[in-house]
C-alpha cells in the first residue's frame, strides 16, 4: 500500500466538498423550479391566458439563467473522480460507474434536448409540444438526480456487489439491488423534494419582495398561490423521507447517527436532542460530558432509530471499543481483522505473480474469511473511525429545525393568500425573503450530514478516504482547489447580479 | 441474446460504444469551432448575435456528449479513467475548465448586469474552442504516443513524470493532432452556420464564412498529413497471447493492414471531409455539415479502433509497458457490461428523439430578427 500524506487527503476532501456545495447551489432550484414552470405552464395552456403565459416566461428566464451554472458546476464532479479519487475509481467503477453512465444516457440528454425546446422553441413549435417539452425538461433533471443519488447512497451502504481479489477490486453482483436498495430510495425523495421546497421558497421570495415594493402584484399572488401548495407538499414530504433517511442510518451507518446526536454512551431509552451546546473538547471514551447544555425529548431516538419504544442507540464509545452486552465488535478488533486482510490481499497478488499456487490459494482462503472489514486494516486507530461530530451534530440539527418551520411557512403564506390580503401581510413578506437564503442552510446542512457524517469511509466500512485519493503532490490539489475557488466565485457572482437585475426587471406586461 | 455474450465481444462492443461517442462529440465540437470564428466571420452586432444565438442551440448536446463520453468509460473501462485522468491531472483538468466557463457564457454575455461584460464571456468561448480542444487532442495523441505511469499489483496508479499529464502537450504528434482537431472544428462550425442561419440580405456574411471554411481546411491539411505519416512510420505498442507488451515497428500501420474496414473508414471520412469542403466552397451548398461530420465521425472511429482493436494497448505506458491497458485488462466485470449493454438499447431511442426533436427546431433557419428580441442569448 502507498503511504498517503494525510494534507493530500484533506485538499482532496476540500476540493470535493467545495465543488458539491457550489454544484448544491443550483441543482435543488432545478430539480423544484423545472416543476414549477411546468405547472405554470400547464395552467397558461388550460386557460389560454396570457398573463400565466408572461409569469411563466418570467420564472423560466431565471431558470436559465441558474440552469447553465449548474451545468458547468456538475461537469467538474463527474470527472473529479477520476482527477482525485482515482484508487477509488477502479476500486469501486465497476458498480459506480455504471449508474453515472446511464444518467448520461437517460436523464442529461432528456434534460439537453428539451431545454433547447423550453427556451427557443415558443414560435417554432406547437402549444401543446411546448409543454410537452417543459415537462420533459422537469423529468429529466429529477431522473439526473436519481441516478447520482444511487451511486451515493451506495457508498453509504454498499450492496450488490462482491470483492474480486484477482482484480483487487469490487464487483457488482445484482443491479436492481443497487438500484431499489433502501438507502437510495430514501436518499432520492429526500434529495429530491428538498429541492421542491428550496424551489418553493425561491417563488416565495421573489413574489414577496414584488408585493413589499408593490410591483407585478397580480403575478406575485398567482405565483405564490402554486409555490405555497407545491412547497407544502413537498415539505410535509422532506420531513418524512428525513425520517426514513434516520431510520436507515441507524441500521447501516450507527456511528453517523451517533455523530449526528452527540450520543457518546449507548442507551436503551436514547432521548433525541432538541437544542444543545456541543462540548467540543469531548473525546471518544473520555469522562467529559458531551454537552454543555441539552434540552431532550425522552426516549424519542429509540423510537425514531429502530421504530420500537425502549430499543437500543448505540453511541460511539459502544462502536468504538465495543459492547458485549449488545455484541457490538469494536473497532480496535476489526482492524486487527482487516489487517489481516490487507495482508493476505498483498500476499495473494505476489503469489500470483510469482505463479505459487499453494501460498496463493492458502492467503485466499484467509482473505476471503476476513474481508467483510478489508477497510478497517486501512485504519491507523480506532479513534479515527468516529467523524467529525460537532459538524455532524449542528448541521443534522438546523436541517430539523428549518424542516420544522418550512412548512409552517407555507401554511401561513397559503392562509393569507386564500383570505386575499397577503399583500397586507408586512411583517410576513420579508420572512419570505429571508426564508429562500435558511433553504439553502437546510440543503447544505444536509450534505454536510450526510457526507461528513459518513468520514472516514469512502466506501462505507470498506474503503477509507486516505486509500481512494489519487497519488499525487498535494500542490497539485492545491493548486486546481483555489483555481475552483475563484473561477466558481466569479461565476456565481455574475449569476446572482444577472438574476438580481432579471428581477429588478420583473416580467413583461404583467 | 446479450446475456450470452462472451467477455471479449462484450470489451469490444463497448470498445466501439466509447468509440461512437467519442467520435460523435468530435463532430459536435462544430460548436467550439464555430466559437472561434466568432472575430473573423462577424463583422457587426447582428452577425455576431446570429453566430452565437445559433451555436448556444447547440452547445448542451456537445457538452452532454462529453459528459457521456466521460460516465461511458468510467463504466465500461475503468481503469482507464482512474489511470488517465488522476493520472495526467492537469490535462483533464484544464479541458474541464475551459468547459466550465463556455457552459454560462451563452446564457450570460447578453445579460444586462453581467459583472464581467460580453467581451470576457467571448473570450471564455475563444478559449474553449482553441485550448480545449487543442487539449483534447493531446489527450487523445497519448493513446499512441503513450503516457508516463506505473501501476502496482493493487491497480495503484503512480505517474512518472511531474508535470502531470501536460507533458503530453509537447510532443509533436500530439500537437499536431490537437491543432488538426481546431481547424477541423473550425471548418465544421463555419458549415453549421452555413447550414443554420437565414442569410437573406447578408450576402457579405455568408461568402466569409465560405472563405473561413476553404482557409481552416488548407490549415488543417499540414497538421493532418503530419499525422497520417506520423501513424504509419511510428513504432507502436503491441500486446502478445499472454498479455506482454512491446514496441512493434510500423504498428499502427500493421493494424491498418490487418483491419481493412478500419482503413476503409479513414479513407471514406476522409472523402468525405474533402467533398464537403468542396461543395461548401465551389458549390455554394450549405449541406456540407453533413457530409463533413459523418466523415468527421468516421475519422474519429478509424482512429480510435486503431489504438484499441487488433491486440493493441489503447493507453500504451511508456515508463512501465507491461502497465499499459488493452480493453481486456481495462474493462468492467463480465455483468457490469452486460447490464450496461441492456442499458445501451435504449441509445437509438434517445437518438431518436433527438433527431425529431431537432427537425422540429431547425426546420426554419435562424433569422436576424430572432437574435434580438427576448428570445435569444
Ligand atoms: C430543504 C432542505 C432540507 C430539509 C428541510 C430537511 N432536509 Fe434532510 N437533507 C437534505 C435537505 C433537507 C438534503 C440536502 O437533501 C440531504 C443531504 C443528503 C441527502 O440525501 O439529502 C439531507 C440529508 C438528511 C439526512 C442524512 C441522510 C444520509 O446520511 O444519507 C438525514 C438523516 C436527514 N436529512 C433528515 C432530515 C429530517 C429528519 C428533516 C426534518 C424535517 C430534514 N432532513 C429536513
Ligand atoms: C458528486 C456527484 C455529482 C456528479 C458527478 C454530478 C454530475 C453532473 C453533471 C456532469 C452535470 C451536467 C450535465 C449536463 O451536461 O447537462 C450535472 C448537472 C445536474 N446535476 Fe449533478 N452531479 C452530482 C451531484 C448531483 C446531485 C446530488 C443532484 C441531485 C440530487 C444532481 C442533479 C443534477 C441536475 C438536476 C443537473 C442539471 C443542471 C442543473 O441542475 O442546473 N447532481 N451533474
Ligand atoms: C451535491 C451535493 C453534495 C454535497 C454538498 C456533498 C458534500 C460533500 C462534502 C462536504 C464532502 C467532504 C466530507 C469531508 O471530507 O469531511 C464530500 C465528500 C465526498 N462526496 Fe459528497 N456531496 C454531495 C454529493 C455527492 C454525491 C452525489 C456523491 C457520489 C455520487 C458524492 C461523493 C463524495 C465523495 C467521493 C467524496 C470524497 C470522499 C469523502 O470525503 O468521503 N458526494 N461531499
Amino acid at each position: 500500500m502507498m503511504d498517503v500524506d494525510i494534507s493530500l487527503v484533506n485538499w482532496s476532501r476540500a476540493q470535493f466538498a467545495l465543488t458539491a456545495m457550489y454544484h448544491w447551489i443550483f441543482v435543488p432550484l432545478t430539480l423544484g423550479l423545472s416543476f414549477l414552470c411546468a405547472m405554470f405552464e400547464s395552467i397558461y395552456v388550460r386557460t389560454g391566458n396570457e398573463k400565466w403565459k408572461a409569469l411563466t416566461r418570467f420564472w423560466m428566464t431565471l431558470f436559465g439563467i441558474n440552469f447553465a451554472i449548474g451545468v458547468a458546476t456538475g461537469i467538474i464532479l463527474e470527472f473529479e473522480f477520476g482527477t482525485n479519487w482515482s484508487n477509488y475509481s477502479w476500486m469501486v467503477g465497476d458498480i459506480f460507474g455504471a449508474p453515472l453512465a446511464v444518467e448520461g444516457i437517460f436523464a442529461f440528454f432528456l434534460e439537453a434536448t428539451f431545454f433547447a425546446v423550453m427556451f427557443f422553441g415558443w414560435n417554432r413549435v406547437s402549444k401543446g409540444f411546448h409543454l410537452f417539452s417543459t415537462w420533459m425538461v422537469a423529468i429529466g433533471s429529477n431522473l439526473s438526480a436519481l441516478w447520482i443519488l444511487v451511486a451515493n447512497a451506495w457508498m453509504q451502504y454498499p450492496v450488490g456487489m462482491a470483492f474480486n481479489p484477482e482484480t483487487a477490486r469490487f464487483e457488482m453482483e445484482n443491479f436492481w439491488t443497487v438500484l431499489f436498495s433502501p438507502v437510495a430510495m430514501s436518499k432520492f425523495t429526500h434529495a429530491t423534494s428538498s429541492g421542491f421546497v428550496l424551489a418553493a421558497l425561491f417563488v416565495v421570495a421573489i413574489s414577496s419582495w414584488y408585493l413589499l415594493k408593490g410591483r407585478h402584484v397580480d403575478m406575485a399572488k398567482k405565483s405564490i398561490i402554486v409555490a405555497s401548495v407545491f412547497g407544502l407538499l413537498g415539505s410535509i414530504f422532506v420531513a418524512f423521507t428525513g425520517d426514513e433517511a434516520a431510520f436507515e442510518n441507524a441500521q447501516h451507518q450507527p456511528m453517523k447517527l451517533a455523530a449526528y446526536e452527540g450520543l457518546y454512551k449507548g442507551e436503551n431509552n436514547a432521548g433525541l436532542i432538541a437544542l444543545g451546546v456541543i462540548n467540543s473538547a469531548k473525546k471518544p471514551g473520555d469522562q467529559q460530558s458531551p454537552f454543555f447544555f441539552e434540552l431532550k425529548f425522552p426516549g424519542l431516538l429509540s423510537l425514531l432509530a429502530n421504530r420500537r419504544v425502549g430499543s437500543f442507540v448505540p453511541g460511539i464509545n459502544d462502536l468504538v471499543y465495543g459492547n458485549k452486552e449488545q455484541k457490538i465488535m469494536g473497532v480496535a478488533e476489526k482492524m486487527k481483522i482487516g489487517q489481516q486482510a490487507v495482508a493476505d490481499l498483498a500476499l495473494f497478488k505476489q503469489a500470483r505473480k510469482e505463479k505459487n499456487d499453494v501460498v496463493a490459494a492458502e492467503a485466499l482462503s484467509r482473505f476471503t474469511a476476513n474481508k467483510h472489514y478489508l477497510g478497517y486494516g486501512y485504519l491507523m486507530t480506532p479513534e479515527q473511525a468516529v467523524p467529525p461530530v460537532s459538524i455532524s451534530f449542528y448541521s443534522f440539527h438546523i436541517m430539523v429545525v428549518l424542516g420544522m418551520f418550512f412548512p409552517l411557512l407555507f401554511i401561513v403564506y397559503l392562509y393569507f393568500t386564500l383570505k386575499g390580503n397577503i399583500g397586507e401581510q408586512r411583517w410576513l413578506l420579508p420572512i419570505g425573503v429571508v426564508s429562500f437564503f435558511l433553504g439553502h442552510v437546510a440543503g447544505q446542512a444536509g450534505w454536510a450530514v450526510a457526507e461528513v457524517g459518513r468520514q472516514p469511509w469512502a466506501i462505507q466500512g470498506l474503503l477509507p478516504v486516505n486509500v481512494a485519493t489519487t497519488n499525487i503532490a498535494v500542490g497539485h490539489v492545491q493548486t486546481t482547489f483555489f483555481m475552483f475557488l475563484g473561477v466558481f466565485t466569479l461565476l456565481l457572482i455574475a449569476e446572482i447580479k444577472i438574476m438580481m437585475k432579471q428581477i429588478s426587471i420583473g416580467p413583461e406586461g404583467i | 441474446m446479450i446475456a450470452n455474450l462472451e467477455y471479449a465481444t462484450l470489451q469490444q462492443i463497448w470498445w466501439i460504444l466509447c468509440s461512437v461517442v467519442g467520435s460523435l462529440f468530435l463532430f459536435l465540437t462544430f460548436v467550439q469551432g464555430g466559437n472561434t470564428l466568432l472575430w473573423q466571420v462577424a463583422k457587426n452586432d447582428v452577425e455576431k448575435n446570429l453566430v452565437i444565438n445559433s451555436l448556444g442551440r447547440k452547445w448542451e448536446l456537445t457538452f452532454t456528449t462529453l459528459v457521456l463520453f466521460g460516465g461511458a468509460l468510467f463504466a465500461a473501462f475503468p481503469k482507464f479513467y482512474a489511470t488517465s485522468f488522476g493520472g495526467a491531472y492537469w490535462v483533464w483538468m484544464l479541458i474541464l475548465f475551459t468547459f466550465i466557463v463556455q457552459a454560462v457564457s451563452y446564457e450570460y454575455r447578453k445579460k444586462p448586469d453581467n459583472f464581467l461584460g460580453a467581451k470576457v464571456y467571448e473570450i471564455f468561448l475563444l478559449i474553449n474552442g482553441t485550448v480545449g480542444i487543442l487539449l483534447i487532442g493531446a489527450a487523445v495523441g497519448t493513446f499512441f504516443t503513450g503516457s508516463n505511469f506505473t501501476l502496482n499489483l493493487l491497480n495503484q496508479m503512480t505517474w512518472t513524470n511531474p508535470l502531470r499529464g501536460l507533458e503530453a502537450a509537447f510532443s509533436l504528434f500530439n500537437l499536431s493532432l490537437g491543432l488538426f482537431l481546431v481547424f477541423n472544428a473550425r471548418v465544421l462550425g463555419g458549415m453549421y452556420l452555413l447550414n443554420n442561419i437565414d442569410f437573406s440580405g447578408m450576402d457579405e456574411f455568408q461568402a466569409r464564412l465560405r472563405k473561413a471554411v476553404l482557409i481552416n481546411f488548407v490549415c488543417a491539411l499540414p497538421f493532418l498529413l503530419y499525422v497520417l505519416v506520423s501513424l504509419i512510420l511510428m513504432r507502436g505498442f503491441s500486446v502478445d497471447e499472454a498479455g506482454v507488451v512491446s514496441m512493434v515497428a510500423n504498428k499502427y500501420l500493421l493494424n491498418l493492414l490487418a483491419m481493412p474496414l478500419v482503413l476503409g473508414l479513414l479513407l471514406v471520412g476522409l472523402v468525405l471531409v474533402i467533398v464537403a469542403v468542396l461543395i461548401t466552397v465551389f458549390n455554394g451548398s450549405s449541406k456540407g455539415i453533413w457530409l463533413a461530420g459523418l466523415g468527421t465521425v468516421l475519422v474519429g472511429l478509424s482512429i480510435f479502433f486503431l489504438a484499441g482493436f487488433n491486440n493493441t494497448p489503447f493507453y500504451p505506458s511508456k515508463a512501465d509497458l507491461q502497465s499499459s491497458l488493452t480493453i481486456a485488462n481495462a474493462s468492467s466485470s463480465h455483468y457490469t457490461l452486460t447490464a450496461m449493454t441492456y442499458v445501451a438499447l435504449g441509445i437509438p431511442f434517445v437518438l431518436a428523439y433527438i433527431a425529431y426533436v431537432w427537425s422540429k427546431m431547425d426546420g426554419k433557419k435562424l433569422e436576424a430578427h430572432e437574435v434580438v428580441d427576448h428570445e435569444g442569448y
